[in-house]
């Protein structure tokens, strides 16, 4: 996507036979911004959307041998970089609290490498020594214990995959949508991960729950301690206690060392840093499930503990900034998940909802997790209207932004899973349909 | 010689593979149950000293509220001097920061029809033992957990007299809050989502 534009002045760049000048400069220039916009805006609170990653061409090119059979390559590295030519970044909203949002249009497959994972801090991301972390489970439980993450280490691991999605994940578009917006501002409050840890009930059973316990206190070592209640059979179902994110340590934005993982909930309740947990006889009835997370609906009531996220579905590509190059065939691709199961179908329309085609879901379909979707497309050079629509196992499928407001209300404020779609003009240009 | 071994070996290699295919092989025993959690023996018992020091959370029936005391005329010297500068004088709120201070006329609940609603502790919040619990958290944010008990009390009940819930002259502590009745108390659901065709 970075590096889509073609340059007439580039054309017989010296020394890069493949590749324009101006194409290879955008590398460069994406990863300097995304590290100087990370660390140093504090403009952006107030900014509802999140920025995208830069293309602007920079002043040093990257070097490319004219033929690469024909020189030495380069040295071996402890740590592999991605291309200089691919420059995926995440877009933070602010600085110490917000969104960062993870680009989804520069994905392929399911796995959101954890570097580009989305993250919701509520006060900044914590430092945490490894050797001093402690996760204390007290309450009403028979042995009230300390664990260490050493400790943690030790027990029975189990791996999955799941999605993490923010609650308020796809805001900006309901709210205040505009047709240039990516997929990353769309919805890049969305990941999808392969999570190690123990299971929490394994935890909870080593500690012993007691009777009248029928709900748990997750909390956070941020400086927001940032604390949930979930259902203690949510803790004693699916519940990980996760110190490995695809393969290694937890980064330090996405919880390290621990955090919780509750599949198919909202990231909220996936406390971060986890440092306490306390069995209860009823939820505690914090902040963040009270004043925020809550659905307000038209009938002057608001939906409490709306911990599950309903099927919803996003096309990745073609989609925003993307134009296609000629009429003929494209994948139409995209990504599914529900916290309710597994998808059992998506289905994708190419005239605005008035047709649709089952698309193909990828290998393997797991519960709770990402399932990347395509539909082969014979765009005729005509404008079209491309919208996904993903069923789940339980039989709900994805909803009209207008059923889905008729049922809570224009001021729902969460849980914004109805189905989208993007224009495609008769010159290729795609944008996303904000009347759709 | 070296060929001939090399044959032994890969005889003896197949000979081995058909046992284990025929389930013969008497030196591989199936994987252990796993063992009980609680006999695996990890962790260490929790102090009831340390457990005091991180369990912070107040429930609405005020479990966890510590001793201590603060009204709104306390509150407002530490509610000026900790908050105002984010939250504004009267809890209006200075952006980013949100408004704590407003009422709906009526103590309706417009917030899911009306999109210009604005929520705050008054207008929205159920319980004012969450104000303490949050505030002792997670406020001031660039200094949290640096309140003591009377100052945290002096500010709760600062912006519960600022949305005109309490009095100022009204003593907040571990007896009288979780008596404070929020204009929203009883506008709060449970999820009636269950999956199935029908959109909630």
């Amino acid at each position: 996507m970075t590096v889509s534009s073609k340059s007439p002045d580039g054309a017989g760049e010296k020394g890069s036979p493949t590749l324009s000048r101006r194409e290879a400069l955008a590398g460069v220039a994406g990863a300097l911004t995304g590290a100087v916009l990370s660390g140093a805006d504090t403009t952006a609170l107030a900014a509802q959307l999140p920025r995208q990653a830069s293309t602007t061409p920079a002043a040093s090119p990257i070097a490319v041998p004219s033929d690469p059979t024909r020189v030495p390559g380069m040295a071996s590295e402890a740590l592999g970089a991605r291309s200089p030519f691919e420059n995926p970044a995440l877009a933070p909203t602010g600085v110490m609290t917000g969104g960062v949002f993870s680009p989804l249009q520069s994905l392929s497959g399911t796995i959101t490498p954890a570097d580009l994972h989305f993250q919701r801090h509520h006060n900044g991301i914590p430092l945490i020594d490894p050797h001093r972390y402690q996760l204390t489970i007290h309450g009403l439980v028979d042995r009230p214990t300390v664990f260490s993450l050493a400790d943690l280490r030790r027990f029975p691991p189990v791996t999955r995959t799941c999605f993490i999605e923010c609650s308020g994940n796809g805001r900006a578009a309901f709210k205040s949508p505009r047709a240039e917006m990516t997929p990353q501002q769309i919805d890049g409050m969305s990941s999808n991960s392969e999570w190690t840890g123990v299971p929490l009930r394994t935890l909870l059973e080593a500690v012993g729950v007691r009777r009248g316990a029928t709900w748990f206190l997750a909390e956070g070592g941020d400086a927001a301690l940032l604390s949930r209640s979930a259902p203690l059979e949510t803790g004693m179902d699916d519940a990980i206690v996760a110190y490995a994110q695809n393969g290694e340590p937890l980064r330090p934005a996405n919880g390290y060392p621990a955090r919780l993982i509750l599949p198919g909930f909202e990231g909220s309740a996936c406390i971060k840093w986890l440092r306490r947990i306390e069995l209860v006889d009823g939820p505690i009835m914090t902040r963040d499930e009270t004043s925020k997370y809550t659905d307000p609906l038209a009938n002057g009531t608001a939906r409490q503990f709306s911990l599950v996220m309903d099927a919803k579905s996003i096309i990745t590509s073609p989609a925003y900034p993307e134009k296609l190059s000629t009429p003929g065939w494209w994948p139409v691709s995209g990504l599914a998940w529900s916290g309710r199961g597994m998808i059992e179908a998506v289905d994708v329309s190419t005239d605005g909802g008035a047709t649709w085609t089952r698309a193909h879901l990828q290998e393997p379909v797991l519960p709770k997790a990402y399932t990347r979707f395509v539909h082969m497309w014979k765009w005729d050079g005509a404008p079209a209207l491309l919208m996904s629509r993903a069923t789940d196992e339980t039989g709900y499928v994805q909803p009209t932004r207008a059923e889905l407001v008729r049922a809570r209300g224009q001021g729902t404020d969460y849980h914004f899973n109805y189905i989208r779609g993007w224009r495609v003009g008769s010159d290729g240009q795609v944008l996303f349909a904000v009347d759709a | 010689m070296r060929h001939t071994a090399w044959l032994g070996a890969a005889a003896l290699g197949v000979a081995m593979a058909a046992a284990a295919c025929a389930g013969r092989d008497e030196s591989v025993t199936r994987a252990a149950t796993t063992p009980p959690a609680e006999s695996l023996g990890l962790g260490r018992p929790a102090s009831v000293q340390e457990i005091a020091a991180i369990d912070l959370d107040v429930n609405p029936a005020g479990a966890g509220l510590p001793a201590g005391q603060g009204t709104a005329m306390t509150g407002t010297k530490v509610y000026m001097a900790r908050c105002a500068s984010c939250h504004g004088v009267k809890g209006e709120g200075v952006s980013p920061s949100p408004p704590l201070v407003g009422r709906v006329p009526g103590d309706n609940f417009p917030f899911g029809a009306d999109t210009r609603a604005v929520r705050t502790v008054g207008n929205y919040w159920p319980y004012a033992t969450t104000l303490y619990d949050y505030i002792r958290r997670a406020m001031p944010i660039d200094a949290p957990g640096s309140l003591e008990s009377d100052e945290v009390y002096g500010v709760v009940a600062f912006i519960l007299a600022e949305n005109g819930v309490i009095r100022r002259d009204e003593i907040m502590n571990a007896a009288t809050l979780p008596n404070v009745r929020m204009p929203a108390r009883d506008r709060f659901v449970v999820d009636d989502r269950r999956g199935g065709p029908e959109v909630r």
